[in-house]
């Protein structure tokens, strides 16, 4: 189990200090879940198309090999370097690389969660490379010094005010100045000059065509578009699973992604790119990362269908109250909580039990992954192999014990119904976390069995 | 037809009224129940902490008891929902198969076994109901709020059936409450708040009573509203489809 300075109960507690953000934090996720809604109700055939792409990242993953390999082969017909890495650190070491030998100190890049796996900005500053983030959501958390606290809208966090006062410090905007338009303006000359001077881009993706050897990348600000246009250099960094069969195929996705994300139709740019200009270098660098290893698990492989919309983030009752930093890992939110356990167990044994495995999650994923259904086996999983308190799995074996006979259930029960009535204040304390903002259950004198047994039984 | 009641052990041992309730209410529609005695637990508070492998005792205990009857019903979603999805037998996983088939959480027996069209309850005040997740989304007694799906609701069905009982309307209509099992102490910041949010949309929408299909949503809700001495009170589905004209007014 994780220390108790970090783990997600003692991050979120700390988090709902201030109840007022709270409900700010609730209320602006919900407002997208309502948006999400309006927009899934436009598309009378939405749970088919949902069942669409469920079946088609099946076939992707029942056949990720061949599509991997066609992919690569597709690719490199259209002049794409195509590289394999199967740790973060490969994955790192390639890029750089790929940066030194263009000779450039300075890269633009644009969102993406693989990267953000691989703490790519930090070792690549590391190394003396300047990196810059192009998403306003992620320039902000980048000049705040922090991830991002949710994969689509990364400073979700933060009020605009506060926004204000980091602008004011980080690039001279006007000291209490809030105003969205004029921050988003400063925030776009900057970019500008450091998409000008970048000689190398960098940008996630959210597909690969394996019948063409394209890749499409959707943004709302056009920043993949800009960097890689300016550049002499694109670096395309995707996990294995992002692989999609055909081009056909895009439509059910693009018609999903941003529906789901957003509540838009679509992404304002889904850009295409498919071969790289005259003179341009185009690097695509495929990461595993232990997914081939899930991809092997009956019960955790679907996860490996995500397509990173995050509306189980914008759903999830417990996500839009704790925030995203809570989940201590790249990816928060739900599906956060069945990825992270997958890479690294017992740093987020936690991550599991942070749900009241209400099922919202699965219901809004647009590829149907069983979400609260791998977060009870993730729990499974993680007290098999011990990531588990010991105080804990003590308590829980004495509830076993008690409940798996029946004497010693109604003899328990009658005990600790009658110390309740006439010792209240043994529940009745802070040690007991139910008593700290919650009234005991009044204990009455019979369970139902000994009424049962009085009025029924001789009957 | 014989009815087996299935009382979940917080029930049992906290709420024998909503027990008492579901009885009478399943003998006033001329079924014929008996109450196994020798029950205990559905092994649900175990197998959610992870602890799968402590409910042998549990499930044993279950098909002992449960095996021979023709339904067995019980006034909780989500201890149902546990017996359907996790229910093992080593080396009985016929009976534990059986089982599955034939355990109803209580509105699902009334409106898909019994097929109730009408009931004589009684119940003179503005409700809010509240949408058990495990009842909801688990066994799908109402449409989710997620699918793009035509509305429906068993729980509503019936609610509808009571005189004089009006039902509130929602600003979330099923959002989780935050009870979540161990997650209300494990989470404990995070369960309060789900609670107090839920209720808030229940209280400023004037509801005199919260209802729901599960006794745990209602045990964590009412513990705060307890705390906050407010004047609204939790009451079962149950208690709320079996309140007689007699009892009221």
């Amino acid at each position: 189990m994780n220390s108790r300075h970090t783990d997600h109960a003692t991050r979120a507690e700390k988090f709902n200090l201030d109840e007022s953000r709270v409900d700010w934090h609730d209320k602006t996720l919900w407002f997208i879940r309502e948006k999400r809604d309006k927009a899934a109700w436009q598309i009378p055939e939405w749970e088919q198309l949902r069942e669409t792409a469920s079946q088609i990242k099946n076939n992707v993953l029942s056949n990720l090999h061949d599509y991997l390999i066609e992919f690569e082969k597709n690719a490199q017909k259209n002049g794409a370097t195509v590289h394999w890495a199967s740790t973060p650190a490969e994955h790192n070491k390639i890029v750089l690389d790929i940066i030194k030998q263009a000779g450039a100190r300075n890269i633009v890049k644009s969102k993406s969660m693989l990267t953000e796996e691989c703490h790519l900005n930090e070792y690549l500053t590391a190394h003396g490379i300047d990196v810059v983030d192009t998403d306003l959501g992620e320039r902000i958390v980048q000049l705040a010094g922090e991830p991002p606290s949710h994969i689509v809208l990364p400073c979700i966090h933060w009020k605009k005010e506060e926004i204000g006062e980091l602008f004011h410090q980080e690039l001279g905007t006007p000291k209490g100045n809030a105003d969205p338009q004029l921050l988003t303006n400063a925030a776009r000359l900057n970019l500008r000059n450091h998409f000008m001077t970048s000689r190398v881009a960098i940008t996630g993706v959210n597909f690969a065509v394996a019948e063409t050897g394209e890749i499409v990348v959707c943004t709302n600000e056009g920043n993949a578009d800009l960097g890689v246009q300016l550049a002499d250099v694109h670096i395309a960094c995707m996990g294995l699973e992002k692989i999609i069969p055909r081009r056909k195929h895009l439509g059910v996705f693009l018609r999903l992604l941003a529906r789901s994300a957003t509540g838009q139709p679509i992404t304002t740019y889904s850009s295409h790119f498919k071969k790289p200009r005259e003179g341009q270098q185009w690097h695509i660098v495929l990461l595993d990362n232990g997914r081939s290893e899930r991809l092997g698990s009956n019960d955790f492989r679907n996860a490996l269908k995500c397509i990173r919309c995050a509306a189980c983030f914008n759903t999830c009752p417990v996500y839009r109250r704790s925030g995203g930093h809570s989940y201590h890992t790249t990816v928060a939110g739900p599906i956060g909580s069945i990825l992270a356990p997958g890479l690294d167990m017992k740093k987020n044994a936690d991550l599991p039990f942070a749900s009241t495995l209400c099922g919202s999650c699965s219901n809004v994923c647009p590829v149907k992954i069983d979400i609260h259904d791998q977060l009870y086996k993730w729990r499974q999983v993680l007290v098999r192999n011990g990531h588990v308190s010991a105080i804990k799995a003590i308590g829980m074996k004495g509830m076993a014990a008690v409940l798996s006979y029946p004497f010693i259930y109604n003899t328990s029960g009658s005990l600790g119904r009658w110390i309740m009535r006439y010792f209240p204040f043994l529940f009745s304390n802070r040690a007991n976390l139910w008593y700290k903002q919650r009234e005991m259950p009044k204990a009455p004198e019979k369970s139902f069995r000994e009424w049962y047994i009085k009025n029924r039984k001789k009957k | 037809m014989t009815v087996s009641l299935f009382v979940p052990c917080y029930i049992d041992q906290f709420y024998p009224k909503v027990a008492i309730a579901t009885l009478e209410l399943l003998e006033k529609l001329d079924v014929d129940v008996i109450y196994p005695e020798k029950q205990t637990c559905c092994g649900q508070p175990m197998a959610n902490a992870g602890f799968e492998q402590l409910t042998r005792g549990c499930n044993s205990l279950f098909i002992d008891n449960f095996s021979a009857c023709d339904y067995i019903v019980c006034p909780s979603g989500s201890c149902v929902l546990h017996i359907k999805n996790h229910l093992h037998a080593d080396g009985q996983e016929h009976k534990a198969h059986s089982i599955q088939s034939k355990v109803f959480e209580l509105t699902e027996f009334l409106t898909d076994v019994l097929q109730v069209k009408s009931l004589s309850a009684n119940f003179n005040h503005k409700v809010g109901l509240h949408q058990s997740c495990h009842g909801q989304r688990g066994l799908n007694l109402s449409q989710m709020s997620e699918l793009v799906a035509s509305p429906f609701s068993k729980t509503t069905h019936l609610l509808k059936m009571v005189n004089g009982l009006k039902l509130v309307p929602l600003n979330r209509h099923d959002e989780c409450c935050g009870f979540g099992g161990t997650f209300c102490v494990t989470e404990e910041a995070v369960s309060v708040k789900m609670g107090k949010d839920r209720l808030r949309d229940h209280v400023e929408n004037g509801a005199e009573y919260i209802t729901a299909s599960d006794m745990s949503c209602l045990m964590h809700l009412d513990g705060i509203l307890r705390r906050q001495k407010s004047k609204v009170n939790v009451i079962h589905i149950a208690e709320i489809l079996n309140s007689s004209k007699s009892k009221l007014i």
